[in-house]
């Protein structure tokens, strides 16, 4: 356990130290990297822990957007529209949990898509308000009074603090009697609730708090960005956030990292190869599901294992697994 | 007052129906077993009653309290939790967790249930009840490495976690080795010995005719005899369902 702070610590101060070294690219990459993991730390509580299929995240993601760009252009601070977003975010979370009372797996897989669907049209010919196609440019970056955050170092800075309280809420809820009443559910949805476990509570909040992650992440995207239109929340951004989720290992804590980095690297690393790094991204996706069904934390899970596989396989119950 | 009524239910899956008009009650503090053919309705009883399905007629009633048609998780919390002929656990769960499960949603609110964390009652409670059920010990395991006869263990400890009234047992001998058998048998009377009371559904005649005082006959969705062990066994009804004409 001192081990796990003292790397968690660890983990903290190099994180604060990375812009030192990194440059702007590589600082950039790194930014919308922990904005994935927001994000995907919402898709993995809503999918990973209480296995509710949900291909609208990005739908969910354009609530918290579109509200510090839209509320941003009228001189509203960024931390605000930040609420606005999340709020929004976890207010529709609830309104698509209501399906998963009466549906579930590949048939509330098709009413969470045509959310998604619905969301895109309604960004796209709304003009008014979200700028139609031609989208929203100039989001900007929060500023406190002379504290700005408006350089990539600064704002890198901004986005791992909201990250910070991303995955500590995150561990805070997945650890109380709501993460086991999420798992229960995945695991034995009749079982869960025939010894009292409310599916209609337990499954709405797990749509609207993954909801609100995302409204999270969308509202840090935006100025990461720095312009959007409804090109940026399509389907497509639902799997891949759906993608992150599995890659990573459903239902674990460190899935979501994992997934976000290897989603947001990946096709960088491979930029090198020209033309056919999209081929090789694709084909080590499907390798990695052929091989790794639990994710790549099944992978640390074998490692960890044969490691210590002469002491005693005791689990740890009261963290989020 | 009868501690569980239940009047003319009825279940159609489409039009079959799996229950017609079947009418029964129980006594606080008794111990009745159910049995029947294959196919004759039990489970189908005992999922209408605990909310898994909704009848398509006919009452249920819990100490005066009309419960029909209620969620399941409302009818657990009334005071009936149940065990199942297929086990139902969460197998990634560890044993522990299991038995927390079946208990964290009886007091306080939602909000609550994130705001308090600890639960030494409950867990207490737990390890106690693994020890009474003799599976202590492997609480920190996964549901899904213990043995088929621990797995129906962990099963009937979780229906007495949230200290219930009323507990619906669906057939807890299957599969069972003779001296498990013995052993649960032993578990049941001594749990109704202290005040639970129990409805058994049961296919091993000598398990139901030591456990129960009172028996229900179920076949083909009806109800066609109910008396003593000694009754049931001479009625001739019981023996043609059983056996055919």
């Amino acid at each position: 356990m001192a081990l796990g702070r003292l790397g968690l610590v660890a983990v903290l101060v190099l994180s604060v130290g990375l812009p030192i070294v990194l440059d702007q690219y590589k600082l950039y990459v790194v930014s919308l990297t922990l904005v994935y993991v927001i994000l995907a730390i919402g898709l993995n509580l809503t999918l990973g822990y209480a296995g509710q299929i949900s291909l609208c995240h990005a739908a969910f993601m354009a609530f918290g957007s579109y509200a510090v760009a839209i509320l941003g252009q009228r001189g509203v601070p960024f931390e605000v529209g930040l609420v606005v977003g999340v709020a929004v975010a976890f207010g529709w979370g609830l309104v698509l949990g209501f399906p998963a009372l009466k549906v579930k797996h590949h048939y509330l897989a098709m009413v969470t898509l045509g959310f998604n669907i619905i969301v895109f049209l309604v960004l796209r010919n709304w003009e008014s308000l979200t700028g139609g196609s031609f989208g929203i440019s100039n989001v900007a970056r929060p500023a406190w009074g002379p504290l700005s955050f408006k350089s990539d170092r600064a704002f890198y800075l901004y986005i791992l603090a909201w990250a910070t309280v991303a995955v500590a809420s995150a561990y805070w809820i997945l650890s109380s009697r709501w993460g086991r009443a999420f798992r229960a559910i995945r695991e034995n949805e009749m079982r869960a609730e025939v010894v009292g476990v409310s599916l209609r509570n337990y499954k709405l909040m797990a749509f609207a708090i993954g909801a609100a992650y995302a409204g999270m992440g969308g509202a840090l995207f935006a100025p990461l960005l720095g312009y959007i239109d409804p090109g940026a929340y399509t389907l497509d951004r639902s799997i891949q956030f759906l993608m992150m989720v599995v890659l990573g290992g459903l239902g674990r804590f460190e899935g979501p990292f994992i997934g976000a980095l290897v989603v947001t690297v990946l096709p960088e690393v491979l930029r090198g190869s020209e033309g056919l790094y999209l081929i090789i991204y694709a084909l080590s996706v499907i390798l990695m599901m052929l091989f790794m069904p639990k994710g790549l934390v099944g992978l640390w899970d074998l490692a960890w294992r044969s490691s210590r596989s002469r002491t005693s396989p005791s689990t740890s119950s009261g963290s989020p697994r | 007052m009868a501690l569980l009524e239940i009047e003319n239910l009825t279940k159609h899956f489409f039009r079959l129906s799996a229950l017609s008009r079947v009418s029964l009650s129980v006594e606080p503090g008794e111990l009745l077993g159910v049995i029947g053919p294959n196919g004759s309705g039990k489970t189908t009883l005992f999922n209408c009653v605990t909310g898994v399905l909704r009848p398509s007629d006919g009452h249920v009633r819990f100490r005066g309290e009309d419960i029909t048609g209620r969620t399941a998780d409302t009818v657990y919390h009334r005071g009936i939790a149940r065990t199942f002929q297929l086990i139902q656990l969460f197998p990634e769960m560890t044993v522990l967790e299991n038995m927390l499960v079946a208990t964290q949603e009886k007091e306080g609110t939602l909000f609550s249930r994130l705001l308090h964390r600890e639960e030494p009652e409950a867990t207490v409670r737990a390890l106690a009840l693994l020890e009474f059920l003799g599976i202590a010990g492997l609480e920190e395991n996964p549901a899904s490495n213990l043995s088929y006869g621990q797995q129906k263990l962990l099963d009937f400890g979780m229906a007495l976690m949230s200290d219930p009234q009323l507990i619906l047992l669906d057939e807890p001998m299957a599969g069972v080795n003779p001296t498990m058998i013995k052993n649960l048998v032993g578990h049941i009377l001594e749990l109704n010995a202290r005040g639970y009371t129990f409805v058994v559904i049961e296919h091993n005649m000598e398990v139901v005719m030591s456990l129960c005082r009172r028996i229900v006959v179920l076949s083909q969705g009806e109800r066609i005899a109910e008396g003593t062990p000694a009754e049931i066994a001479d009625n001739p009804l019981v023996l043609d369902a059983y056996f055919g004409r």
